[in-house]
C-alpha cells in the first residue's frame, strides 16, 4: 500500500506540541463526545480492540468498555438499522462503515429510512446518528477501497453531508455532527488521515453548515473538499508562480451547501473551479457549478469548471495517479477560460 | 390456554379488527383511500402480538399490520391518514409506542433490534416485537436482524405472518425451509411453529416470548401459519395466481370463528355479549366512514417543516417559493 504523505504540512509543523493526524483529532472527538454524553456509543466492524482498520477509535473500547464501543456483526445494513433503533431509543450511536463501497449494502437503510424518519413521523423520531465513512482514493486500495460516494448522500433530503480536510475540523465537525439531532454521513479522506496539524480545542473553528475560505485570492476560486483541498492548495500555489492569484474555499459541507461564503466569492472573483475524485458525469460538481451559476450568472466571467475523475470505474492501485486530479490538471483546466 | 377473560378480549380485538379491515377495503374501492394492505385472515396473529405487549414494549409494524395498531389503540383516522395519502405516518409513535408502519421490507426488524438493545444497555424492561412477512425473510435484513438480536441477545420478538404470498408468489418460491421457524436453529435462538389462526396459540407462544425477552433470555422467533383472504391491495387480482378453492379451506380455519365456537362452547360468550361486540364492530364501522368522510386540513407548506432539525436557508427559499406559488393561484381562483 502506497500512502500518500502530505511533507510539506508534516514538515511544516514537526515542532508544534498539540499536531495531531486527521485520524488522531476524529479519535479524540470520539473520546470527547462520549465522556460528555452517555448516550454516545461507537460500534461496526473491527471499531473494537483493534480500533478500526485507520485507528480511529483506536484505545476507546478499553477507556469506554465493551458496552459503549464495540464490533458488531459484519453487516452494514444491520449495523445502520440498529443504528436507527437506538437512536428511536435515546442513543447517540456513531457508527463505521469499514469503506465506502461498503456502505452499499447500508444504501436503504441510509436512503430509505435514516434520512425519512424524522419529516415521515413530524419530528417525532429524530435519529441523532453519524454514519463515518472513510472515502476516496489516493492510498493504493484495491478495487472498493477507494469510491467517493458524497453525490448519493446529497441527492438524498434528510441527509447532512459532511467532510473535513484537516485535523481541526476533523475534531471539530465530528463534534458538532454528534451534537446534531440530524442523521449526519461523515465523509473521512483517508488519503488525508495521516497529515497531521495542530488542533485548538478551545473553539471550533466554524459552525458545521458552513464553508471557509482558506486562502485568499482575486482571479479564482477553486471549491474543494476533502482530499482536493491539498489539491487545490497546491494549484492555488503554482498559480502563484505565474500571477494568477487563486481563492481557495473548503466547502466543509456538501448538503446543506453554503450557497453565502461560495457566492462572495464567485462575485469577487468572477471565475470558478470545482475539484472532487469521484466521476463527473452526475457528480457533486454538476450540482455545485448550476446552483452558483444560477445564482452568480451575470458576476461570472466564464462558465465553472469540473476538475473531476474521469467516467470511469475507480482504478487499480497503479493507474488512480491518472485518474486523480492533480494540481497540474487543475491549471491546465483554468488555461482553457479565455482571459 | 390463556384465561377466559384475556381470550373473550381477544375475541373483541378480531371481531373489531375484522369490521375495520372489511370497511376499509370498502371505502378503498370506493376510492376514498389510495391502497389499503387487509389483514383480513390474519387477526389471530395480529390481536394476539398487539395484546401481548406491554405498554412499555415497542412494536414495529409493517405496511399489513393495521389492525394492530389499532388494537394498540391507534385512533381509525390516524391509521387511515397514511392509506389515504395524508403524510407517511399518521400518528405519534411515541405515545403509542408504535414505530411507522415499515414499507421496505424487513428493515424494521433491525429497528427493533436496536431499540431493544438500547433498552437494555439501560437495563430497562423493555422488549420489541417485529411483524414480518414471509415474503420479508428472504430479504438480507432479515437475516441481519435475526443475527445481530442473537448476537446482542437482544429483547426482541420476531413475528413472521406467513400468510402463503408475497404479492403473488406462493411460500413455495420463496423457502425451502421445512418451517420457518427452522432458521432460528441456525441464529442461535428458539424457534416456534405456530398455528397463525389460533389465537390462544399465538398469545400464549408471543407472551412467554416477551417474558423471556424482558428477563435477558434474548430474542424469539416465532412463524405464525395463516392465509391472507384479501388481495394484497386493492390494485391486486389474486385470481391470477390462486384458486378459490385454495382460499375455501383457509375460510373453513377462520381465526374469529375459531375461537368463537370455542368460547360459545365454554359458555364464556354469550349471545347477548356477541350482540354487544358485534355492535360495537358496528359503532367503529360507522366513526371511521365517517373520519374518512371528512376532508383532512393539509398544508403544503408542512412539506418543508420536519425534513431537518436544523433550519436550512436552502429549504426556506423554496418554502417561500410554494407560498407565492399558492397565493397567486389562490389570486386565480378568486378573479
Amino acid at each position: 500500500m502506497t500512502i500518500a504523505h502530505d511533507t510539506n504540512v508534516t514538515a511544516a509543523v514537526a515542532q508544534a506540541p498539540a499536531s495531531v493526524t486527521l485520524a488522531g483529532a476524529l479519535n479524540s472527538a470520539l473520546a470527547d463526545a462520549m465522556s460528555e454524553d452517555d448516550s454516545v456509543v461507537v460500534f461496526g466492524e473491527d471499531v473494537g480492540p483493534l480500533g478500526g482498520v485507520f485507528r480511529v477509535t483506536d484505545g476507546l473500547s478499553a477507556r469506554f468498555g465493551d458496552d459503549r464501543v464495540w464490533d458488531s456483526p459484519l453487516a452494514e445494513a444491520g449495523i445502520v438499522g440498529t443504528a436507527i433503533g437506538m437512536a428511536m431509543n435515546g442513543m447517540r450511536p456513531v457508527i463505521e462503515m469499514q469503506f465506502d463501497a461498503f456502505s452499499y449494502p447500508a444504501f436503504q437503510q441510509i436512503t430509505s429510512h435514516l434520512a425519512k424518519m424524522r419529516n415521515r413521523t413530524k419530528g417525532a423520531l429524530e435519529l441523532p446518528v453519524v454514519v463515518r465513512i472513510p472515502y476516496a482514493g489516493g492510498i493504493g486500495g484495491v478495487e472498493h477501497h477507494s469510491d467517493s460516494s458524497e453525490a448519493y448522500w446529497t441527492h438524498t433530503p434528510g441527509l447532512t453531508v459532511v467532510t473535513p480536510s484537516n485535523p481541526s475540523d476533523a475534531y471539530w465537525m465530528l463534534r458538532q455532527a454528534i451534537s446534531s439531532n440530524d442523521p449526519v454521513i461523515f465523509l473521512e479522506p483517508k488519503s488525508r488521515y495521516w497529515m497531521k496539524d495542530a488542533v485548538d480545542h478551545s473553539t471550533p473553528a466554524a459552525p458545521l453548515d458552513r464553508a471557509r475560505v482558506i486562502r485568499t485570492g482575486t482571479d479564482v476560486t477553486l471549491l474543494a473538499y476533502g482530499p482536493t483541498v491539498k489539491t487545490a492548495m497546491d494549484a492555488a500555489a503554482l498559480a502563484e508562480l505565474e500571477d494568477l492569484s487563486i481563492e481557495v474555499i473548503d466547502l466543509r459541507t456538501l448538503s446543506p451547501f453554503d450557497d453565502e461564503t461560495v457566492g462572495g466569492s464567485v462575485r469577487k472573483t468572477t471565475r470558478a473551479a470545482v475539484i472532487h475524485e469521484a466521476a463527473q458525469f452526475g457528480g457533486y460538481g454538476a450540482e455545485v457549478a448550476a446552483r452558483v451559476t444560477e445564482r452568480n450568472f451575470f458576476h461570472l466571467a466564464a462558465p465553472i469548471l469540473r476538475i473531476a475523475g474521469f467516467d470511469v470505474p475507480f482504478p487499480s492501485p497503479k493507474l488512480e495517479e491518472y485518474f486523480l486530479p492533480t494540481a497540474e490538471r487543475v491549471l491546465a483546466a483554468l488555461d482553457t477560460w479565455e482571459w | 390456554m390463556p384465561e377466559a377473560g384475556i381470550l373473550l378480549d381477544l375475541y373483541r380485538r378480531m371481531v373489531l379488527a375484522r369490521r375495520f379491515d372489511v370497511q376499509v377495503t370498502a371505502l378503498t374501492r370506493q376510492g376514498r383511500l389510495a391502497t389499503y394492505p387487509s389483514g383480513l385472515g390474519q387477526e389471530a396473529c395480529e390481536i394476539a402480538a398487539a395484546a401481548a405487549l406491554a405498554d412499555d414494549d415497542w412494536l414495529f409494524p409493517t405496511y399489513r399490520d393495521s389492525i394492530a395498531l389499532l388494537a394498540r389503540g391507534v385512533k381509525a383516522v390516524e391509521i387511515l391518514s397514511f392509506f389515504r395519502g395524508d403524510w407517511h405516518s399518521g400518528f405519534d409513535p411515541k405515545q403509542r409506542r408504535i414505530a411507522p408502519q415499515s414499507t421496505p421490507l424487513a428493515t424494521q426488524a433491525l429497528h427493533a433490534v436496536g431499540f431493544a438493545t438500547a433498552s437494555k444497555m439501560r437495563h430497562e424492561s423493555v422488549a420489541t416485537l417485529a411483524f414480518l412477512g414471509d415474503g420479508a425473510t428472504s430479504e438480507g435484513e432479515a437475516h441481519e436482524a435475526f443475527n445481530f438480536a442473537a448476537v446482542w441477545q437482544a429483547p426482541t420478538v420476531f413475528v413472521v405472518q406467513n400468510n402463503g404470498y408475497a404479492i403473488s408468489v406462493p411460500f413455495s418460491k420463496q423457502s425451502r425451509a421445512r418451517t420457518l421457524a427452522d432458521k432460528a436453529i441456525g441464529y442461535g435462538m428458539p424457534g416456534h411453529f405456530v398455528d397463525g389462526n389460533d389465537v390462544a396459540a399465538m398469545y400464549a407462544v408471543i407472551t412467554d416470548a416477551l417474558d423471556r425477552a424482558r428477563n435477558g433470555g434474548g430474542p424469539t422467533l416465532i412463524e405464525g401459519l395463516t392465509y391472507r383472504m384479501e388481495a394484497h391491495t386493492n390494485s391486486d387480482d389474486p385470481s391470477r395466481y390462486r384458486g378459490d378453492e385454495e382460499v375455501e379451506r383457509w375460510r373453513v380455519l377462520d381465526p374469529i370463528a375459531r375461537i368463537e365456537s370455542y368460547l360459545i362452547r365454554e359458555g364464556a360468550l354469550t349471545e347477548k355479549l356477541r350482540a354487544e361486540i358485534a355492535d360495537a364492530a358496528e359503532q367503529l364501522a360507522a366513526e371511521t366512514r365517517d373520519a374518512m368522510n371528512e376532508s383532512p386540513h393539509l398544508d403544503p407548506l408542512e412539506l418543508f417543516d420536519h425534513v431537518y432539525a436544523t433550519p436550512r436557508a436552502a429549504l426556506a427559499e423554496q418554502r417561500d417559493y410554494l407560498a407565492t406559488e399558492l397565493e397567486s393561484s389562490e389570486a386565480r381562483h378568486l378573479s
